[in-house]
């Protein structure tokens, strides 16, 4: 078993210097041994690739916003179902009436959320206030 | 031994905290408050799950999860009312809300 | 680990009000996608049922009073006192947003669900024992109340209101948590009964653990409540959230997170941290000088109302840290009876502020008041009495609750702080007194001319406190007697 700092991490240190020694190398030869192109051609993102259509710094719709918050909202309860899952044996029938009465609570958010139109991506839903 | 201990985890969390608290308190951009603040929660959660480990004992651990949790629901709202200023202000500046003077 | 887990009726009796809460306000959002139904005055009307069900199923979990849960939550009259103060300031809440929502077209029942969620939120916190059940409380509580501060959306001040108090409000919980998980780590719990045991030296682990670890838990604890209680010097916030925030919900925001961190403060400072008590007065001391110092300065020089109010706010704030500064049960009882004083007359006081601004809260400003007394009597009466209140005044509740807190204050030998507590009492008495020049001595104005009459629900809001306020005036040993009975936090 390793016994210091220095003998658990030096794979890990080892591995930082070859990453950079690599990264570093691979730069300095093509800036040594590369011919120098400037054009146009060559100053798009991807110089063989689809042809740019616009700025990346357009404005997104703010549904994306919106689908992204709710998606972790909703993805974030479901790390209760882990502790939960280790005691279940144990607690049999109440951790099941927890577990369900926790359902039914998300479920009427995810319900609220839908009905609220927060999942229509088209048209604007006439019943959409708030979020 | 372990090369690692408690002191070790206490260490990167009250750096951690001293980060979120110096962003909060110097950063303009509501954005950028917001990721300090959720810096200070996750060097709450550090400091909870080392103890949890050394103290042997789980409650720090599902303190943790509420924590999580909690910082998300905080997020969303954070944001939502965010965006709400947004759509009428066009700024996530903090010095420019100033119609209510702070 | 205590291993009751299981179903357990006394447990449930203890929850019960959360409970009601709870499903109420779930049914009231997903009532609102269903029905489609905006301007209907029927959600206000199932959230005053759902609050008077839960101020029942209080008093019914306070006759089967004990710990629930494994001792996370303590139902005592601690927490039975403080229920029912954050139910009622509820129902008050809701009284004058009927007209005002509907004024503005902005009656949802959403609304009602936010209000409800933060409620049940400060009910679970007035009972907590344990720093995660206090942690969920405050943030059940904060959370919603966010939102509420935002609930015009498309007026740019609500908004800023709404975001200044997120910002601060979440800068304050994670701070509270950090101090949370420090004494988690030293004394391997989170339960405020068994940490007190080892703090006090008498833990199954031995000696005490490090003063410097729980000293600085105690300084973070403090900053994180100290913020939500609108404390000098965190006090930055509350006057751009109050003016900026729907008024009714002002109102609230005022009353009823405030009561609730009170008694959260309360209950840990006073038994967790009781045993390490010399440490933190001077803090305590020091915040409690200059709450009430800035808060009575500050309301001397502002125009607008809300703004004047918060400060108002804040000062009062300061007045109940002089009673925790006693650090006896006598204090802890007179800050819960100044908490309930001060929960009614401030909201009372709002309800008129909500009643004149007219739409888009037009008229804010202490001239929009002149000549309300010739208008409208009974709001101005109303009002009249709020303030006196608020000076402290006798025969309101006011003056039984400042009486109360340096009597605690004197007895734990505070002297000073007693001292420069009566001259800030004598400041503040100024601002107050120039609204009731403004309502009686003057020529009514813009405001007061178009002000609508007084609607129904408008009318109970106003009449209600200042019976509560009164009541606690010349019969306060009904509220005392049980406050002092409750305040024994350490069993």
């Amino acid at each position: 078993m390793p016994e210091s700092y220095t003998d658990l991490y030096f794979p890990v240190l080892v591995q930082a210097l070859v990453a950079m020694g690599l990264a570093a190398g691979l730069l300095t030869a093509s800036f040594l041994l590369g011919k120098r192109v400037r054009n146009r051609v060559k100053d798009i993102p991807y110089e063989s690739g689809i042809t740019p259509t616009g700025d990346a710094r357009q404005r997104f719709s703010v549904k994306f916003y919106l689908v992204a918050m709710l998606f972790i909202l909703f993805d974030i309860e479901a790390i209760f179902l882990y502790p939960w899952v280790v005691v279940y044996r144990e607690l049999k029938m109440f951790a099941f009436v927890e577990m369900l009465v926790f359902a039914i609570l998300i479920l009427s958010g995810f319900f609220y959320m839908w009905k609220k139109g927060a999942l229509d991506w088209a048209e604007p839903d006439r019943s959409r206030r708030k979020l | 031994m372990h090369p690692i201990t408690t002191f070790h985890y206490l260490a990167l969390s009250a750096a951690l905290l001293l980060i979120g608290t110096v962003g909060v308190l110097t950063r303009r951009n509501v954005v950028i408050i917001l990721m300090s603040i959720e810096l200070i929660l996750n060097a709450v959660n550090i400091n909870l799950i080392a103890f949890s480990h050394a103290l042997h004992n789980v409650n720090g651990q599902i303190f943790a999860i509420f924590v999580i949790t909690d910082a998300v629901a905080e997020a969303a709202v954070g944001l939502g009312i965010l965006i709400a200023l947004f759509r009428n202000k066009e700024t996530v500046q903090a010095d420019e809300m100033d119609l209510l003077k702070w | 680990m205590s291993a009751s887990f299981g179903f357990n009726a006394a447990d449930l009796i203890r929850f019960l009000p959360e409970t009601i809460l709870t499903v109420m306000g779930t049914l009231l959002m997903v009532l609102d996608p269903i029905l489609h139904r905006r301007g209907s005055h029927a959600f206000g009307h199932l959230s005053i049922a759902a609050l008077v069900a839960a101020i029942g199923g209080a008093v019914y979990a306070y006759t089967q009073a004990g710990p629930a849960f494994g001792g996370m939550l303590m139902v005592d009259g601690f927490a039975t006192f403080f229920r029912v103060l954050v139910l009622v300031v509820g129902i008050l809440t809701i009284l004058p947003s009927y007209r005002f929502l509907a004024r503005q077209d902005a009656e949802t029942s959403e609304y009602h669900a936010l209000l409800i969620f933060s409620i049940a939120g400060q009910c679970l916190m007035a009972a907590a024992n344990d720093l995660i059940i206090v942690f969920i409380g405050l943030e059940i509580s904060s959370i919603a109340s966010y939102v509420l501060a935002g609930y015009f959306r498309d007026d740019k001040r609500s908004n800023e209101a709404a975001l200044k108090y997120f910002l601060l409000g979440s800068f304050a919980t994670a701070f509270f948590l950090y101090g949370v998980a420090l004494i988690y780590g030293a004394t391997g719990s989170v339960n405020l009964t068994a940490a007190r045991a080892v703090i006090s030296g008498q833990g199954p682990g031995g000696p005490a653990p490090a003063p410097v670890f729980i000293g600085v838990a105690a300084a973070l604890m403090f900053v994180g409540l100290g913020f939500k209680v609108s404390a000098a010097p965190f006090q930055i916030w509350a006057p751009d959230v109050y003016q900026g925030a729907p008024t009714p919900v002002a109102a609230f925001l005022s009353a009823g997170p405030k009561a609730a961190t009170f008694a959260v403060f309360l209950r840990i400072f006073m038994t967790m941290f009781e045993p390490i008590g010399s440490g933190w007065e001077p803090l305590v001391w020091f915040s409690a000088l200059l709450s009430m110092t800035i808060g009575n300065f500050a309301a001397l020089m502002q125009t607008n109302i809300k703004r004047m109010l918060a400060y108002s706010s804040i000062a009062h704030a300061g007045y109940v840290l002089v009673a925790l500064t006693a650090r006896s049960q006598v204090g802890t009882a007179a800050a819960m009876f100044y908490l309930a004083a001060y929960a009614l007359m401030n909201i009372g006081a709002f309800a008129a502020v909500s009643h004149l601004s007219g739409r888009g809260e037009r008229y804010q400003n202490i001239e929009d008041f002149s000549g309300l007394g010739q208008k409208q009597p009974l709001t101005a009466a109303m009002l009249s009495i709020f303030l006196l209140s608020l000076i402290g005044v006798p025969l309101t509740g006011g003056f039984f609750g400042k009486f109360y807190i340096f009597k605690a204050a004197l007895e734990s030998h505070l002297v000073w702080l007693t001292v420069l507590g009566l001259l800030n009492s004598a400041v503040a008495a100024y601002y107050y007194l120039r609204m009731l020049v403004m309502m009686y001595m003057h020529e009514p104005g813009e405001a007061v001319e178009n002000a609508e009459p007084l609607s129904l629900g408008l009318r109970a809001a106003l009449i209600l406190p200042a019976l509560g306020t009164l009541l606690l005036g010349i019969f306060p040993t009904w509220v005392l007697e049980f406050a002092g009975k409750s305040a024994a936090l350490v069993k």
